[in-house]
């Protein structure tokens, strides 16, 4: 041993560290991805070494290569185990590395889980926050719920440092593990009114990110924020409480009345920028939230503004950003207010800096007015050009058209100018918003009947100018506005001055080096010229002009038949087909101008968003029904083919089309096959065209290459300035004539022309120039009402929508650790059944009120007792434990002596648990607490670790039961959460190698009536084994009275052996001070160092609580006796050893043997190893047919091998150990579990 | 909530980087990248907020950055953090690192890459902001190098 760590000592003094690494790599700049890789396999080779020092360094400079981007999840193994590691040094390096490279996709996150837990409950302060730190970056769902209940443990953790990360870290565990939230919510309550302010800060940053994603569950703790507003010095903390404030206030007005005092002498008294930013802020929700048109608040509005404009004005950038921030928001409400500052707001605009120029195009939007809207867009217009840099310009472009085209484009006098201006945007170099351009043309000429005509003409100018547009198609989704000019002309064509003009234009060649989908539209809507074309005509026999138009389709389509996208072949295949036929009815002068036009008869209407998915569902639809009966998988299998073969082969469907399609099918073909546009095989349709275009592919296209950084004018368009100048004439005139008119005529009129004119006052003069019909959006009848659509079904606060306020019921309890769910599972579900009886049986026997609190109460307990489930676990693992709590009565009599001994004794074991810092098992040791008044404690309970224990114990109680009547009450309690805790354990599925203990209900004073019950529960101690000597036990204290208890003070007899760590200067007797007060069914834990020198005999320690009861009219000190009782099995630890490693420990020699036989053992041979393992913390180190290998380790590093062997119904157990008192005591109490089965 | 803290010098090159929210690596480097881009191009007269990239967050996301001498400090954070109070979070991590390195310079940013991270781990913890006191970081970073030290020299005394 001392070998390897000079061996590793040595080999670490030649690997390069942390620094050495950096140094290397900065001095191979020329090479630097050769030099990491060479440092990489030197890493790969000292994470194969067993010195753990060198792994860690190892890990340590992997961490850094991911910084440079090198994925290190190889290596995610190896993290795992120097986060295993016992040193603190290390572990630190293995969760940073973690912390770094894990996620929810990384496999051996699940390996980490009892590392974790292990780590939580360290006695080290530090092992426990380095945990919290790295599970806070890559907690999963299951690790959130396997550990939720160990971090709300720690929330209540005696160091605040531990306490404030438990808390923080509840927010992730809430998000992954939304179940949580209600049990862990009362608790994370608390932690708002902790001492320590960190832990306070932390609460109140984790309520506040909680409640800004679903403020209403939070209204109630409005008041409690109020105080610490009010009471707080900590500028973070009123930080995010004011900012909470600016949630909450719009949801309860009242609120807000009653936050501008204390917010105004914020503003008046601090001095820290931030905080009085914040307040202003929130002071403006509040003001915005009241205002309901009282101008006294309008007032302080304007008043906020004026605060706003001095931050504007301010030469820190950082200051004017946040003033055009904050004037946004009250530009949603009160836009007239900030409408004056526009002066103010269009010079922002001017800012070098993008940040702010952005703030202020938000604010724009929200200031334009029918009479500014021209000027605004004209000033924007300018920056479009000015811009340097696409996204701003992007920016620019979508902010135009969002102030253009907001609420329903209330703000547009003049369509005829908004149309130009779209125009005019086309030019924008490289955008990315075609699209955008393209709705908006789209909706205003649907939307905008007496836009049309005009709408029309400049929709023709522009695929006209086409070419212009799609110059360089690679790089620019501007030609996305073809698809609605060409939809705009074809739909509306009777407003076309020169169809044949346009429809010559759309039949281009170059149109085929459009997007598929644009080609699509162009060619549908050549169709619909045509019909435009063909009905001008009408009447007219022998028309040329109609002959040839036909014609120009006839030559130009078979282009567009060739396409290779499908929708256009199809299109344009049908459409040639149709035009054939309509020239030969043609030449034979038939009338055809009536039926083409029937062809794109009726008008389309806008539909809202929404409609779809408001059409209620109508009664009796189940869309997931079978309409017939389902096919059986083998048929399901054989069609499915079926029908891909049809749809890849067209063949049968097109067999009526003419020849074009059979060679464009060909062509397909032959495509497909090679992979290449170019096919020296194709077969031409249509000479003239397929010449230049077809075969070679896109990219031979002679494109030519206009630069468009100079903003054009396109031939023929107007530009949107002029009509900026008509407008002002036209105002001025129309401003003249109303002066002879009257004013109450206009008014009438107004109204018929615009149907929703909800513009301010100051601007019901103005008219706008086109009598506009704004068509509305249609609606389904009896449309569903409802607001939530926009919220995003993904968003991981959803979930967290939880009513917090309801009272927690019985099942919602965190998950414990349980062992095997699969053998859990049937009998929690009996037991599930079986608790409800129980539980009506013990609320008769109550008054109502009581029973309330007492449901509050279980609550809590139930959440304490998840630890419990090892006992739990323990019995599920028995065959038939349904029948073991059924037959309690009789079983009874068959308990072992021990417990006829006690006489009075109304209390109760504990049973303890100790955790081993270094490895996941913990070791058990058993407490006896008995009461004041009955002190007689029972006498030599053996080994309580087991749950068996635990159930002989109650079995005591329940003889005592008979004898006491007046104790019943409490018995039928303790029996009912005995049921609760099966029915729990069939609900979770960790396995936990943990805590077992024993609650019970210990009257304090006999002279105590049952109304008046005085209890403490001490339940749940677990401990720890930080190095050899020392242990943790953690108490968890519950009053289960009804009253106050406080001043409680802890005190354990010391024995020669085991001390109760004291702090420095107390005497060898003290008490030690329990750091908190228990209300009335409150719980808290406590934790307790021991040093404890001999660990080869099984002792137990006396100890006393004293307390002082504090009811309403007096307060009396009371006292509680208790034991503790550490077995030896507590000091094992569950530590894994490889096979080699154990057969070279038993090779050695240094160990004695001892041996065990147990007969009458009636359970499965893995059931019985489970049994060792989870109550005697070993681990199976192999496992043959009826025969396994056995290891653990004591904290003082002792070995202990078993060799277990069954056949029939006997166990052999051949045991070695290099302490063979040790090794006996451990054999004992092995012996004593399976003798209680 | 913060999404991700970054540190680059002028050039770019990382020197810590810490997300919150899980990148693969090659998008990490290229999240680094675009904000080096965004904020490099700024005058040190401008503010200090910015408009999420695109890669990082949306809309609900902004950068706010401080710059000090070759070093940029950027942190992500979304609306529920104030923009002020951040901008202070960063003073507070820079002079923290100040007091724990003693005259902290890029240097020591690269040669201790994991002492920086430490001591942020003491600032801020998944993306939440945990202690703002600069004294009641210092030293609990500094107990955490004592037991450090402590464990070395057992190790060494064996």
């Amino acid at each position: 041993m001392a070998l390897k760590i000079v061996k590793g000592s040595i080999d670490r003094m030649f690997d390069k560290n942390l620094q050495d690494l950096v140094r290397g790599i900065r001095n191979h700049k020329d090479d630097e991805a050769k030099y990491i890789s060479t440092c990489i396999d030197e890493i790969k080779q000292e994470l194969k070494q067993d010195n753990i020092a060198v792994k860690a360094n190892a890990v340590c400079k992997l961490t850094y290569l991911q910084m440079l981007g090198y994925d290190v999840s190889w290596a995610a193994f190896n993290i795992v185990e120097v986060m295993s590691s016992s040193k603190f040094t290390y572990k630190r390096i293995g969760y940073l590395a973690a912390s770094q490279c894990f996620h929810e996709g990384t496999d051996v996150i699940m390996l980490t889980t009892n590392q974790i837990r292990k780590d939580l409950s360290s006695p080290n302060q530090y092992d426990t926050g380095v945990a919290l730190t790295g599970l806070s970056c890559f907690v999963t769902p299951d690790l959130a719920r396997d550990l939720a209940n160990d971090i709300m443990t720690l929330m209540s953790h005696t160091k605040p440092y531990i306490r404030k990360k438990a808390v923080l870290i509840m927010y992730k565990v809430f998000l992954k593990y939304p179940e949580s939230l209600r049990p862990a919510f009362p608790r994370l309550k608390e932690k708002l009114e902790d001492p320590d302010p960190g832990v306070q800060s932390a609460a109140v940053n984790v309520i506040c990110e909680l409640a800004r994603r679903n403020p209403k569950n939070y209204l109630s703790l409005a008041p409690l924020f109020f105080k610490l507003m009010t009471s707080s010095t900590n500028n973070w903390v009123l930080i995010k409480i004011i900012k909470l404030f600016g949630a909450l206030t719009p949801l309860e007005p009242r609120l807000g009345k009653k936050l501008i005092e204390p917010l105004t002498n914020l503003i008046h008294s601090t001095s820290a920028m931030s905080l009085l930013y914040e307040c202003v802020n929130t002071v403006i929700a509040v003001l915005i939230s009241l205002s309901s048109g009282m101008p006294n608040h309008s007032a302080s509005i304007q008043l906020c503004v004026q605060k706003l404009r001095i931050l504007i004005e301010d030469s820190d950038q950082n200051l004017k950003y946040l003033g055009l921030l904050a004037m946004s928001k009250i530009l949603k409400t009160h836009p007239k207010s900030v409408q004056s500052h526009k002066d103010l707001i269009l010079q922002c605009l001017d800012d070098k800096d993008e940040s702010i120029r952005l703030r202020a195009l938000d604010l724009l939007y929200g200031m334009v007015s029918k009479k500014n809207l021209m000027e605004i867009v004209k000033k924007l217009m300018l920056h479009v050009d000015k811009a340097e840099g696409t996204t701003y310009r992007d920016e620019l472009l979508t902010k135009i058209i969002d102030i253009c085209s907001q609420s329903n484009f209330q703000y547009i006098t003049n369509f005829e100018w908004y149309i130009s201006i779209l125009v005019e945007l086309t030019r924008l170099e490289g955008t990315r918003h075609g699209h955008l351009i393209a709705s908006q043309m789209l909706d205003v000429a649907i939307r905008v009947k007496a836009i049309r005509g005009f709408a029309v003409a400049q929709m023709a100018t522009l695929l006209d100018n086409a070419h212009l547009l799609t110059g360089n198609t690679q790089r620019n989704g501007i030609c996305e506005v073809l698809y609605a000019a060409a939809w705009i002309c074809g739909e509306f064509s009777e407003h076309l001055e020169d169809p044949m003009q346009t429809l010559e234009a759309m039949l281009r060649p170059k149109v085929a080096t459009l997007p598929g989908h644009i080609q699509a539209v162009y060619v549908q809507n050549a169709a619909k010229l045509f019909a435009t074309v063909l009905r001008k005509h009408d009447g007219e026999t022998e028309s040329q002009a109609a002959q040839e138009t036909s014609q120009l389709l006839i030559d130009r389509l078979p282009l567009f038949v060739q396409s290779a996208n499908l929708e256009v072949q199809e299109r344009a295949s049908c459409i040639l087909q149709l035009v054939k036929y309509i020239q030969k009815l043609q030449q034979k002068n038939v009338e055809v101008a009536e039926e083409v036009t029937a062809l794109f008869a009726g008008e389309l209407n806008p539909v809202a968003p929404k409609a779809q998915k408001k059409v209620p569902i109508p009664e009796g639809l189940d869309l997931d029904a079978w309409i017939n009966e389902p096919p059986s998988e083998s048929e399901s299998e054989d069609e499915k083919p079926k029908a891909v073969f049809a749809k890849e082969e067209p063949k049968h469907s097109r067999s009526r089309h003419t020849e074009v399609d059979e060679k464009e099918l060909a062509r397909r073909r032959e495509v497909r096959k090679q992979e290449q546009a170019n096919n020296p095989f194709y077969i031409k349709a249509s000479p003239s065209s397929q010449k230049v275009y077809d075969a070679p592919g896109v990219e031979h296209i002679p494109v030519v290459q206009i630069d468009l950084s100079v903003p054009l004018k396109v031939p023929g368009m107007p530009m949107s300035d002029q009509y900026l100048k008509l407008e002002v004439e036209r105002r001025q005139k129309e401003k003249a004539e109303r002066k002879k008119k009257e004013k109450k005529k206009k008014r009438e009129k107004r109204g018929k022309e615009r149907k929703a004119d909800s513009g301010p006052e100051s601007e019901e003069d103005i008219t706008p120039a086109h009598q506009v019909d704004i068509v509305t959006e249609e609606m389904p009848e009896n449309a569903l009402p409802s607001d939530d659509d926009d919220k995003d079904p993904n968003d991981p606060h959803k979930a967290l929508d939880i009513d917090l306020d309801k009272p927690l019921a019985d099942s919602e309890k965190l998950p414990v650790r349980t062992h095997r769910p699969e053998a859990l599972k049937s009998p929690a579900e009996d037991r599930d059944s079986e608790s409800v009886p129980q539980e009506t049986k013990k609320k008769s026997g109550k008054e109502k009120k009581k029973d309330k609190e007492k449901d509050r109460k279980r609550s809590k307990e139930e959440k304490k007792k998840k630890k419990k489930h090892k006992e739990v676990e323990e019995e599920l693992l028995e065959s038939q434990p349904e029948e073991a709590v059924q037959s309690e009565e009789t079983k009874e009599a068959a308990a072992p002596p021990t417990s006829t001994s006690a006489e009075q004794e109304v209390c109760v074991l504990m049973c303890v648990c100790l955790q081993e810092v270094t490895a996941p098992s913990s070791a058990a040791a058993a407490v006896d607490t008995s009461s004041a008044a009955a002190p007689e404690s029972e006498p030599d309970e053996p080994k309580d670790t087991e749950p068996e224990d635990t159930k002989s114990s109650k079995h005591k109680k329940k003889k005592q039961k008979k004898e006491k009547e007046e104790k019943e009450k409490k018995k039928k309690k303790r029996h009912h959460h005995h049921h609760q805790h099966h029915s729990d354990a069939g609900g979770e599925d960790s396995v936990q190698n943990g805590t077992v203990e024993e609650e019970e209900p210990l009257p304090v004073s006999q002279s105590h009536s049952v109304s008046l019950k005085q209890e403490v529960k001490v339940y749940d101690i677990q401990g720890n084994h930080q190095d050899e000597s020392k242990v943790v036990v953690s108490v968890i204290f519950e009053n289960k009275s009804d009253s106050f208890l406080k001043s409680m003070e802890f005190n354990v007899l010391d024995s020669l052996n085991s001390k109760l760590q004291r702090p420095e200067g107390a005497g060898a007797h003290d008490s030690l001070t329990v750091p908190f007060q228990l209300p009335p069914g409150v719980s808290n834990e406590a934790r307790f160092v021991f040093s404890v020198q001999s660990i080869i005999m099984p002792q137990k320690l006396k100890g006393t609580l004293t307390f002082i009861v504090k009811s309403d009219e007096s307060s009396t000190h009371e006292k509680l006796d208790f034991k503790l009782h550490f077995t030896c099995t507590s000091y094992l630890i569950t530590t894994p050893c490889y096979s080699d490693a154990y057969a070279k420990l038993l090779e050695s020699g240094d160990l004695k043997g001892s041996s065990l036989r147990l007969e009458g053992i009636n359970m499965p041979f893995h059931h019985l190893l489970a049994r060792i393992c989870f109550h005697h913390h070993f681990s199976v180190v192999e496992r043959i047919d009826s025969c396994a290998s056995m290891y653990s380790r004591s904290i003082q590093g002792h070995h202990v091998c078993l060799l277990v062997k069954t056949s029939d119904q006997t166990v052999s157990i051949d045991a070695k150990c290099d302490e063979p008192s040790l090794l006996g005591n451990v054999l004992d109490e092995i012996k004593q579990t399976f003798s209680k089965c | 909530m913060i999404k991700a803290i970054l540190i680059f010098n002028n050039h770019g090159k990382p020197r810590l980087i810490r997300f919150y929210q899980y990148f693969a690596e090659d998008m990490q480097q290229q999240i680094i990248r675009e904000t080096f881009h965004l904020v490099s191009k700024r005058d040190d007269n401008v503010c200090n907020f910015l408009e999420g990239g695109s890669l990082i967050g949306g809309s609900d996301y902004k950068l706010i950055y401080r710059h000090y001498a070759t070093l940029y400090f950027v942190f992500c954070v979304d609306s529920s953090e104030s923009e002020l109070g951040i901008l202070d979070l960063i003073q507070v991590f820079v002079e923290t690192l100040d007091k724990c390195f003693e005259n902290v310079c890029e240097l020591d940013l690269i040669f201790h890459m994991d002492k920086v991270h430490y001591i942020l781990q003491e600032v801020v913890m998944g993306g939440m902001v945990l202690e703002t006191n600069m004294n009641e970081i210092v030293a609990q970073v500094e107990l955490q190098n004592r037991m450090e030290k402590s464990e070395v020299q057992v190790w060494a005394s064996i």
